[in-house]
């Protein structure tokens, strides 16, 4: 009994889920001791409505139209967190994501928009900048040693005044928003395949089985195909990728390219809804690639995880906004989950510590029975005499 | 006993040091007599290293005591080791490059005056301890231009400088020539003489039985007992070490040798490390059938020559041709599939993947085959497992969970044997084999030479590359020896001895190279 508890313990997988929920509940016990500090009255019923979301709803019809809403911009963040997760495989850090995340979203809009696309090739347009983005970084990497988190943080700061720039040609003329995408090219809306009458939410569209199908492919690269064993390999000892005879510069950049090809796919996943338009004055790139990078680690760094652990960002994220205004300001929701998406990047660390607990444990376990048995040995040696 | 007459000046007693999983000394018990060379002989985690962390301060033991002159101490930090007289040449000098030698010595203690060094101080008593005792140095040399020898010299100095009493050498001959070796052997007779303790960690039976007194011997954490070394044959040293009879000399019969497999001409390589080419010219052939050992000391341009045969650094110009095959540019990939293995120096480096399983570590080179790889690019995890099984059983790889045993949970020994078996396996025409046996324990060194002679006796080419002098004069049919990128003679290890080995090693001599 004891040692099949054991075994369950130090099985990989029921850590990493056991990891991220400590997380989980650390963050919202930070949030929670932060909203006590501005204002103790209120604490106990926001940090219930962040965690409520939906659930606040009287109706269930509501309730699932605001779960619509939130799985509609987890889709994108399940993206972004499968580029950034997919890259990290490789050994590559791919804070560019935010960038090819942005131009995706770019081209996405101007190709429905300017040009009149249908939402394929849209999208098509859309993964296809993102992994030009990608490539220019990969290949600054494999040929002049530039680390792509420089080169990533730089473009995504290019990508957003570019694509700022480029949308300029098709917003509307009193607002600094983007045409309604709605109203000027419906082809360009992703089908919804009856979701939206199961959520009662017209933006509930195919991108939500999108991300998940996307995941899951990209488990499937990562574990099942030569293809994966060559880019991991790559990933955890480039010395000896090359050494026995992988092309490590080239898988390098590939795994960038095809990152901001999920990233910018993704953005394609959610402008393509229709739900937000883009405000060519914005002065910011947008977080939902940053936020990939919190989901991708929350998930364990695994893309199945990754679905969940991007869930439950949007979902206090979205609930976030649920906050009394009158007692806290709009800024506290946003600190709060920014609180527990930061906590959430430690899974690793509380695997190790996790793990570490375990080994020495055993250890001490191992001592007590040598001890015991020593004993037993002196015992039994007295008796014979 | 007479010996308890005299408190040992220093001893360690029934230390006992655990890690998580492990424990790396169990019960020890070691004495250093004053004014005697105490060698510490054990193979690679055997727990040497761990000791002497202990009696550094670096580690604090669960149970036991340490003692100087009889009287019990406590050594919580290296600073406490220091001023108890105790001090360290390290495997890795710690020295500043850009130093002068003088300067290196007084580091840490310097004298002086009002806050100014007063260098002659200095200089007159680094002068007079290093005639006192034969330790030849240039004081005002900087580190970086001379030899490795005199980087030793000035190291053992520097413990002499602050009037150490013990002194503690860490495979102080793994970086030196035979000549080296020997002038070493005599400086620590002569500090012996003068009153010094000193505590020799190696794991070579010959200077051990050449300069030491007593020795102490560690098997896994566990000590197997102190002998005299009068009392003792290299052999029963040996059989303490590994626990059982080891075959110390390499045998193979006369082989005839067959064609020319491997031929490099002219061949340079440009350094990473300096602006100088760190190969120059180098131009010799290795025939099937034959093992040709390239020797010579670390760092005079081996490891470049290797890249550029494998592969791993471009070459600058010449020509490397196998089996008749221009390779010159060819990819890493297209010299594996054309006959060529490569056992690589650094097995955490290149030779592993060690966060890979064992099976995925065995196939990195075969992968991409049709047997493990199918039309759409998926792997047959089937047959993965079944091959790395075969090797396995076949080169008795042993790990914790067999092939799915991640790499970096296995023992260096058998991590070497998974390369070992892969790059055999392959049934190559060229195996190049660099340093295989470098941390390697009495067992599996031999495992691994007979493996070579075995690829030898079957008509393949070897190419060897050893530091080690012993591999050098036992297990080649040729041997070449490099000196700062060039190979400055050819010698028979038949009739050569270690002394002639080591005067080319040195530089000190050139001969006639045939080169086909």
């Amino acid at each position: 009994m004891d040692k099949n508890k054991k075994s369950f313990f130090k099985n990989e997988g029921v850590q990493a889920v056991i990891a991220s929920l400590i997380c989980v509940v650390l963050g919202l016990l930070i949030g929670f001791i932060v909203l006590l500090c501005i204002n103790p009255a209120g604490a106990g019923k926001a940090i219930v409505d962040m965690m409520k979301n939906f659930f606040a709803y009287k109706t269930s019809s509501l309730q699932l139209k605001y779960f619509g809403s939130t799985l509609v911009k987890s889709a994108p963040l399940v993206l972004c967190s499968l580029s950034i997760l997919f890259c990290y495989k490789v050994g590559l850090f791919n804070i560019g994501a935010a960038g090819q995340y942005t131009i995706g979203a770019g081209f996405a809009l101007y190709a429905a928009l300017a040009w009149n696309l249908p939402w394929w090739l849209c999208i098509i347009v859309a993964a296809f900048s993102g992994a030009v983005l990608g490539t220019i970084s990969g290949i600054l990497k494999a040929y002049c040693n530039v680390n792509e988190v420089i080169s990533g943080i730089m473009l995504n700061w290019i990508s957003l005044y570019c694509m700022n720039m480029l949308l300029e040609s098709v917003k509307e003329e009193t607002s600094p928003y983007t045409k309604n995408l709605a109203a000027v090219n419906r082809k360009a809306i992703l089908p919804t395949l009856g979701l939206d009458k199961v959520f009662g939410n017209k933006y509930v569209t195919i991108a939500i089985p999108l991300a998940i199908i996307m995941a899951v492919i990209v488990w499937i690269v990562l574990e099942k195909t030569k293809f994966g064993y060559e880019l991991k390999a790559t990933g955890f000892n480039r010395h000896a990728a090359k050494y026995c005879g992988m092309a490590e510069k080239r898988n390098m950049i590939i795994t960038l390219s095809i990152g901001g090809a999920i990233a910018g796919f993704g953005a394609a996943m959610f402008y393509l809804t229709g739900i937000e338009q883009w405000n060519c004055s914005q002065s910011s790139v947008p977080g939902m690639g940053f936020n990939g990078i919190a989901a991708a680690f929350l998930g364990g760094l695994n893309p199945i995880g990754s679905i969940f652990s991007s869930y439950f960002i949007q979902h206090i994220t979205e609930g976030g906004a649920n906050v009394d205004l009158r007692v806290y300001s709009r800024q506290i929701a946003d600190l709060v989950s920014a609180i527990i998406i930061y906590l959430c990047g430690f899974v690793f660390f509380m695997k190790y510590v996790m793990k570490k607990m375990i080994a020495k444990r055993e250890e001490a376990a191992k001592l007590a029975t040598e001890k015991e048995t020593a004993e037993e040995d002196k015992n039994e040696g007295g008796e014979n005499k | 006993m007479d010996i308890n007459s005299q408190p040992y000046a220093i001893e360690m007693r029934n230390i006992t040091k655990r890690f998580p999983g492990i424990i790396a000394n169990d019960n020890i018990t070691l004495g250093l007599k004053k004014g005697e060379i105490h060698a510490l002989l054990g193979e690679n985690g055997a727990g040497k290293s761990t000791l002497m962390s202990v009696l550094f301060g670096l580690y604090q033991p669960e149970e036991g005591e340490i003692l100087k002159d009889g009287v019990p101490v406590k050594i919580n930090d290296p600073n406490d080791a220091n001023a108890l007289g105790i001090g360290m040449v390290h495997q890795h000098f710690k020295l500043i490059e850009c130093f002068s030698v003088l300067d290196n010595i007084i580091l840490g203690v310097e004298p002086n005056k009002l806050g100014f060094i007063n260098k002659k101080e200095a200089r007159e008593k680094v002068l007079a301890l290093s005639g006192k005792y034969g330790l030849s140095v240039d004081p005002d040399a900087i580190i970086e231009d001379i030899t490795v020898g005199m980087q030793q010299r000035t190291e053992i100095l520097k413990m002499l400088y602050r009037d150490n009493e013990i002194l503690i050498f860490d495979e102080p001959t793994a970086v030196l020539t035979p000549q080296e070796i020997e002038e070493l052997m005599q400086i620590m007779r002569r500090l012996a003489a003068e009153g010094k303790s000193i505590l020799f960690i190696s794991h070579k039976l010959n200077e051990i039985m050449e300069v030491a007194d007593r020795c102490t011997v560690l098997r896994r954490g566990k000590m197997i007992g102190t002998v005299n070394i009068e009392d003792t044959t290299k052999e029963e040293l040996s059989r303490m070490m590994v626990g059982r009879d080891v075959e110390l000399t390499v045998h193979k019969n006369d082989m005839k040798t067959g064609d020319v497999v491997l031929s490099v001409e002219n061949l340079t390589v440009a350094s990473r490390i300096h602006k100088k080419d760190a190969v120059k010219y180098v131009s010799f052939y290795v025939r099937s059938g034959e093992i040709v050992c390239i020797a010579g000391i670390d760092g005079n341009g081996q490891t470049e020559l290797v890249y550029g045969i494998t592969g791993l650094e471009p070459v600058k110009s010449g020509k490397i041709t196998l089996c008749g095959e221009d390779i010159t540019h060819a990819s890493i990939r297209k010299r594996s599939t054309s006959g060529m293995s490569h056992i690589p120096e650094d097995r955490h480096k290149h030779g592993l993947v060690l966060d890979y399983s064992l099976e995925d570590n065995i196939v990195l080179q075969k992968y991409f085959e049709p047997e493990f790889t199918n039309n759409l690019g998926f792997l047959n995890r089937e047959n993965i497992r079944k091959y790395a099984e075969t090797l396995i059983d076949r080169f008795d790889i042993r790990s914790g969970q067999g092939a799915v045993t991640t790499a970096r949970s296995m023992s260096g020994g058998n991590q070497q044997k998974a390369i070992v078996a892969r790059e055999i396996d392959k049934d190559p025409d060229l195996l190049v084999a660099v340093q295989p046996t470098r941390g390697l324990d009495v067992g599996a060194i031999e495992f691994i030479h007979k493996k070579l002679v075995d690829m030898r006796n079957a008509g393949k080419a070897v190419l060897l590359v050893s530091l080690e002098l012993e591999e050098v004069m036992s297990v080649p049919d040729r041997i070449l020896v490099m000196y700062e990128g060039e190979i400055v003679g050819e010698l028979d290890p038949k009739t050569t001895t270690t002394e002639e080995l080591g005067l080319y090693m040195a530089g000190a001599k050139r001969g006639a190279v045939n080169n086909g």
